[in-house]
């Protein structure tokens, strides 16, 4: 599964895509496949400060149970309502499901963050040991 | 490094083992077995718990173990160790059953079959197997019996669901509609002489075990041909995952949850399945003695009526935010499409429609208790 290019990726298997100091934010294909089912998605509220590398949020497959880690600071503007009744759009296409969208606080944030290139050789090890 | 590795515990392998990873299925370590957890092919867990409601779903369950008692004195064996009564049954007959240490709680649960008349197979939990098979062995020891570890012998084949019969069928001259749930048959299956047929289950649904020679070519062909044989039924191969969803909607118990070596039966809620007007068996004085003392806690089940999902290990709150009890199980409930699960509570709380919460990431989330068995299979009609 290719990843795109534009976005950037953290280790836990978030991933944000940035417009100026706008974000959005979501999990990875990857993520999706190796929880299952996604049924329960618990985002924070419009107007909360998330911290980078810190959960901001839990998303739930029927067998378990997996943070969301925050890629970036910031100020959350927008929260997919959508996702708290149909989180399984996120199994069918993860890399385009935002989960919210964020005020950057510091876009330095994101120079710690994996390339495209780099996330997929990062599961690929990760998946493969 | 060779100290490390000295204490790695070995992880055991069904013979289906590598035809799983072929599938792609996901694996899981399971009580220290690779097991597969649900099968990206077959459309994760929440397709193949459909599968096994409404058509058939087959699972690899070769991980749990088989004692076998026989001779003169095998009857006796079996009923000073289980708690439901082995007479009743008639040579071809099972029933549910546990065994259970002195003071009441559980060694294991198990399905006893009777397979001739003086002849009976324990099945038992994969994570428990030496444990059982130790305890059996040194509690029969005054019975004119022989004692057999068969765990390693089968391959374990489920095919269950309501169309369980019809691919089974399919593939043995045994006459199927003449075996009873709870009843146990012998015949041929994918060509293999003599094997032992089960209509049993872990799903709360119709459907059958084989029990067939634990050789990977064989389990790998007779895996095969099931699937094939069920390609006009649907048929989905099925991991732990919706193994687990569809007990835990028919309140099976699971061992480490809802029973474990200290809880009582009375406190699991399986006094059906225990004969006291049994003269003796191992746990029976101090469940005597444990009934009259009345009850310290009972299992429920438990809906959620707020967002969020009860998972094993959470705390149980009154509605003022006291902790009360503990979930053992808990899971969205595929079929059923709720958030379920079974929880230890004072008898107190145990009542259908008792408010409680259940806390979720340091939240105290509505919940109440709910009949039980959360789901129970239609009737034929």
């Amino acid at each position: 599964m290719p990843y795109p290019t534009d976005l950037k990726y953290t280790k836990e298997h978030e991933w944000i895509k940035v417009d100026g100091s706008a974000a959005t934010v979501g999990i990875t294909d990857y993520a999706q496949e190796s929880l299952g089912d996604i049924v329960f998605v618990d985002l924070p509220k419009q107007g909360a400060e998330i911290t980078a590398g810190k959960t901001f949020g839990t998303v739930e497959s029927v067998k378990a149970v997996s943070d969301l880690y925050a890629p970036a600071s910031g100020t959350v503007t927008e929260v997919n309502g959508e996702l708290a009744t149909a989180p399984e759009k996120i199994n069918k296409d993860a890399n385009h499901t935002w989960m919210v969208k964020l005020t950057l606080k510091n876009p330095a944030d994101l120079n710690s963050l994996l390339s495209a290139a780099d996330y997929e050789k990062f599961v690929a090890e990760e998946g493969g040991h | 490094m060779p100290a490390a590795e000295a204490t790695t515990p070995v992880i055991r392998k069904t013979a289906l083992n590598a035809v799983h990873r072929k599938m792609g299925a996901k694996m899981v370590e399971f009580n220290g077995w690779d097991m597969p957890v649900e099968y990206p092919s077959s459309g994760g867990i929440v397709a193949e718990h459909m599968a096994v409601r409404t058509g058939v779903g087959i699972f690899d369950v070769s991980h749990m173990g088989d004692i076998r008692l026989a001779g003169p004195g095998a009857l006796e064996a079996v009923q000073h160790i289980s708690m439901n009564d082995a007479a009743r049954l008639a040579v071809g007959q099972a029933q549910y059953s546990a065994l259970l240490y002195p003071q009441g709680t559980f060694v294991d649960d198990v399905i006893v079959h009777r397979l001739g008349e003086e002849e009976y197979l324990l099945v038992i939990n994969a994570g428990t197997r030496e444990k059982d098979f130790n305890w059996v062995r040194d509690n029969t020891r005054q019975f004119d019996c022989a004692v057999e570890n068969l765990s390693d012998d089968f391959t374990q084949i489920a095919i269950q669901g309501p169309k369980g019969v019809n691919l089974l069928q399919k593939l043995t001259d045994a006459d199927l509609a003449a075996v009873k749930f709870y009843w146990v048959t012998r015949g041929t299956v994918c060509e293999l002489k003599n094997i032992l047929i089960a209509r049993t289950g872990y799903t709360a649904e119709d459907g059958f075990e084989i029990y067939i020679p634990a050789d990977e070519a064989i389990s790998a062909r007779v895996w095969k041909e099931v699937l094939e044989a069920g390609k006009e039924f649907g048929v989905v191969a099925c991991g732990l995952g919706a193994r687990n969803t569809l007990r835990l909607e028919g309140k099976l118990p699971l061992y480490g949850h809802e029973i474990s070596d200290t809880i009582n039966v009375w406190e699991a809620g399986l006094d059906r399945f225990i004969k006291m007007e049994k003269p003796e068996f191992l746990g029976r004085a101090a469940l005597e003695k444990a009934k009259s003392g009345g009850l310290k806690r009972a299992l429920v089940g438990l809906e959620m009526v707020e967002r969020g999902i009860a998972r094993d290990g959470y705390k149980v709150l009154d509605e003022g935010g006291k902790e009360i009890g503990y979930v053992t199980s808990g899971s969205p409930a595929p079929f059923l499409k709720k958030n379920i699960a079974l929880a230890y509570v004072p008898p107190a709380f145990a009542e259908i429609g008792s408010k409680v919460r259940v806390e979720i990431r340091g939240q105290g989330v509505g919940a109440q208790v709910v009949p039980t068995p959360f789901y129970k299979r239609p009737k034929k009609s």
